[in-house]
């Protein structure tokens, strides 16, 4: 079904670059967005590995911050709290959703149902500006006075709930602020996305025929809309607990900190898998394309998926085994979490299958889908560790668990968006990226990330808890300090193999091979059109044939058969 | 990597370490399985000169049972490691024991606080002993914690006795260990409770008993 009434394309400046209701704008806009605040949580992360690995010393670039964020140098206690903090709040909050959601939702989704834009342009245009504001928001939270937010990613009050305690004032206010702005901007882009899936899809595009991406979108969309109720309400009662001094969250006025834990991981464990599966979506596309197969049991992987987004909403608990939580009920938790990896096994399983038989070729996409899928198993093989409850009580809050989830959100956040990004580059833009730089900067990330990340499971069974700031205050730490020197020097390595990544876009740009409407021979609606597709995205009005993943199939001429191929053409099928 | 784990010195630990190592050594097995798969493929697939790739769609039951039977034991293993769990678990934070010793565990920004009976076995009365950060318990037998807080979340944490559990302000939980072998071990806070986290750092002095009974007379008022 198709907008009768087209926009026409806009000519100023302001109203095609910036205020644009174009999905492919907004979502290059998102994208945009996601990067820079990658680069800044990346930078936040380099600044808290200093403090680790060389405690008390001068931190390398500190000239660029002020006091009172650090004195001599060297980072403060407080600031190093807000760095944790605003770390997690911008990796998950500012870069995955804008990345794997905002960007690629908003870019690809209507491209490949053959639609002409999204359901609300302008709705999607506002969600863009109010995340935008939710960003600054977040970003000036650092410059008021008692500094940014400093109670954990997670918030727990009474830390997060009385000013006193932890120290900041309105850097907490802030933070409330932006996490329930960039809420109303995912909520808004979730409603956007879920009516433009059910209503604007061409003729012939039944949802059996829709690209896993696009499944994965609608699923994560309909799951984030689910789940953040619960802690919109936390986050105003913890509001109004610091603003209005009311006490639903401290004890001494009959509130209770565990209602903080619940309202938070109810949403806080689904929101995981709106992050994964978009990451999972991109996969999907990508190591069919590049394996010339159909993706391996197509069906059987969404039913899977909806198990496990199901799953999701009954395992909040596993993150409050050791909180004070009624001891009867962590069993069933527990066994509902470890119960995950059986959907999930169907799901990466199905994924290998893909691979098998095929005819594979290795272009940087791949690689990084490659590397993806086989950094991400050993996120879900330790997530085990963390479900069973006993192993979770010594473990629980160690640099265990904080390898365990990077091994998550690192591989299917920044590998699987680079992945999705080396694909659709020469969509977005026209033009190919450079092959040699791309593989250079995927063999230096994923060597850099596992030295990072690999090590701090051996911190974490060595009893190294997460979020101190100076591990030379314990005995037991002493001979582990080692690998935490190692593990920042990994990290500066991770940060400076950005480096051949930030040349290759501006070369690429600027003087890369312009890119044919369909570089990689895929199937899916959006290589129908031209790179970039024009405004209003299709020329004629794409009517779909057949299923997405119709590679090498028996008989035909050629190994694919696009999606809006037209009838006769197709030999099978 | 065994000795990367803190020696353990209470009764409960040793579940928790081979509960560990079960899923150490049945996820190792999968994950050596998967990556070889991808490992084998990415080789044996690579695209030559004139390879075309077979159509396969994992619909037919022969096909999609390769992804079906893994997902199969995977959910037998899942059960295994439930069950083993829910004993070990049971242990840990399930009724206490008997108890030979009771202290009063504290937390406050920035410190631990451990309140000592006294003589008459008595919470709340004059002869009770305060002491910060250190912990004195006699060995082999039961100490049962009434763990709370003042301000906010602490996590009381040893490592060496494989316990942690949160101390939340405006309630008491119970916490219980028998601690195996004398020694001294460093207490934890694993709970980010404001800027001087990192300095909550307490002791837990495991004394033989004649050592203890000696601890005793020299720091309780008789």
């Amino acid at each position: 079904m198709m907008s009768e009434t087209g926009h026409a394309e806009p000519t100023s400046f302001f109203r095609r670059y910036i205020f644009s209701t174009d999905h492919k704008v907004i979502g290059k806009q998102y994208l945009f967005l996601g990067m820079v605040m990658a680069l800044l949580g990346g930078l936040m992360a380099y600044v808290m590995r200093w403090q680790l690995a060389w405690p008390g010393s001068q931190v390398p670039g500190a000239a660029l911050l002020s006091e009172p964020a650090v004195v001599d140098g060297v980072v403060t206690p407080p600031f190093y709290n807000a760095l944790v903090t605003m770390h997690g709040t911008i990796m998950v909050f500012f870069v995955a959703m804008p990345i794997l959601l905002g960007a690629f939702g908003n870019y690809l989704v209507p491209l490949m149902i053959g639609a002409r834009d999204m359901a609300f342009p302008r709705l999607n245009m506002l969600s863009f500006w109010i995340l935008f504001t939710a960003s600054s928001v977040m970003m000036i939270s650092f410059f008021v006075p008692g500094g940014a937010a400093a109670g954990g990613w997670t918030a727990y009050p009474p830390l997060s709930a009385r000013p006193l305690l932890s120290g900041v004032n309105w850097g907490m206010n802030l933070w409330i602020l932006g996490l329930a702005l960039e809420f109303s901007a995912f909520l808004l882009g979730g409603v956007n996305l879920l009516t433009t899936v059910v209503t604007m899809r061409a003729p012939g595009m039944t949802m059996w025929r829709l690209p896993m991406m696009v499944w994965m979108q609608l699923t994560a969309a309909i799951i984030f809309m689910l789940s953040v109720g619960p802690t919109i309400a936390g986050a105003i009662l913890l509001l109004l607990d610091r603003v209005v001094g009311t006490g639903f969250f401290v004890p001494q006025q009959g509130g209770d900190p565990l209602l903080w834990q619940h309202l938070f991981w109810f949403f806080g464990h689904p929101e995981v898998y709106v992050i994964l599966l978009p990451g999972i979506g991109v996969l999907a596309e990508v190591l069919p394309a590049f394996s010339r197969k159909p993706i391996f049991a197509y069906k059987m992987i969404l039913y899977s998926i909806f198990v496990a987004g199901v799953l999701s909403f009954l395992v909040w608990a596993h993150h409050m085994f050791v909180s004070g939580m009624n001891p009867t009920l962590v069993m069933p938790f527990s066994v509902a979490t470890i119960l995950i990896s059986v959907p999930f096994t169907i799901v990466i399983f199905a994924l290998i299958a893909t691979l098998w038989g095929g005819s594979i070729q290795l272009p940087t996409a791949m690689l990084y889908a490659l590397g993806t899928l086989t950094m991400f198993i050993i996120g879900g093989i330790t997530g085990i560790f963390n479900g069973s409850a006993p192993v979770d009580i010594y473990i629980h809050d160690t640099y265990f668990v904080v390898a365990h989830f990077h091994y998550t959100l690192f591989p299917t956040v920044l590998l699987g968006g680079l992945a999705g990004f080396y694909f659709w580059f020469p969509k977005m833009f026209g033009r190919m990226l450079n092959e040699t730089l791309g593989k250079i900067h995927f063999w230096l990330t994923l060597i850099s990330f596992n030295a990072v990340f690999l090590p701090m499971f051996a911190l974490g069974i060595g009893g190294h808890v997460r979020r101190i700031y100076d591990p030379s205050t314990y005995d037991l730490l002493k001979p582990l300090h080692g690998i935490t020197t190692f593990v920042t020097i990994a990290t500066v390595c991770l940060l400076l193999s950005q480096i051949p990544f930030l040349i290759n876009i501006v070369v690429s740009l600027t003087r890369g091979e312009r890119a044919a409407a369909n570089p990689w021979r895929a199937n899916t609606l959006e290589w129908s059109t031209a790179s970039p597709p024009p405004h209003e995205n299709f020329v004629g009005d794409p009517v779909v044939m057949r299923g997405p993943y119709e590679y090498s199939v028996p008989g035909a001429d050629q190994d694919w058969l696009p999606q809006m191929q037209d009838a006769d053409t197709a030999t099978t099928r | 990597m065994a000795k990367w784990f803190p020696h353990n010195v209470s009764t409960f630990g040793g579940d928790i370490d081979s509960l560990f190592w079960l899923i150490f050594w049945v996820g190792l097995a999968w994950f050596v399985l998967a990556e070889g798969l991808i490992l084998y493929f990415v080789i044996r697939y690579r695209r030559g000169k004139s390879q075309k790739a077979a159509y396969i769609t994992g619909v037919p039951w022969r096909q999609s049972a390769w992804i079906l039977v893994p997902a199969a034991v995977v959910l037998v293993l899942d059960l295994a490691v439930d069950a083993m769990g829910a004993h070990a678990f049971e242990a840990v934070k399930g009724e206490s024991p008997q108890p030979d010793v009771r202290l009063r565990l504290t937390g406050e920004q920035f410190g631990w606080n451990i309140t000592y009976p006294g003589p008459d076995g008595v919470f709340d009365t004059p002869d009770d002993l305060v002491m910060l950060y250190e912990m004195h318990v006699p060995v082999n037998k039961t100490v049962a914690i009434a763990l709370g807080s003042k301000d906010v979340i602490h996590s009381f944490f040893v490592p060496a006795l494989r316990l942690k559990q949160d101390a939340l302000p405006g309630r008491e939980i119970p916490v219980w260990f028998k601690a195996t072998e004398p020694g001294d071990y460093e207490i934890l806070c694993a709970e980010l409770c404001g800027f001087g986290h990192t300095k909550m750092r307490g002791m837990l002095t495991v004394h033989t008993d004649e050592s203890y009974a000696q601890w005793v007379r020299e720091n309780w008022e008789q």
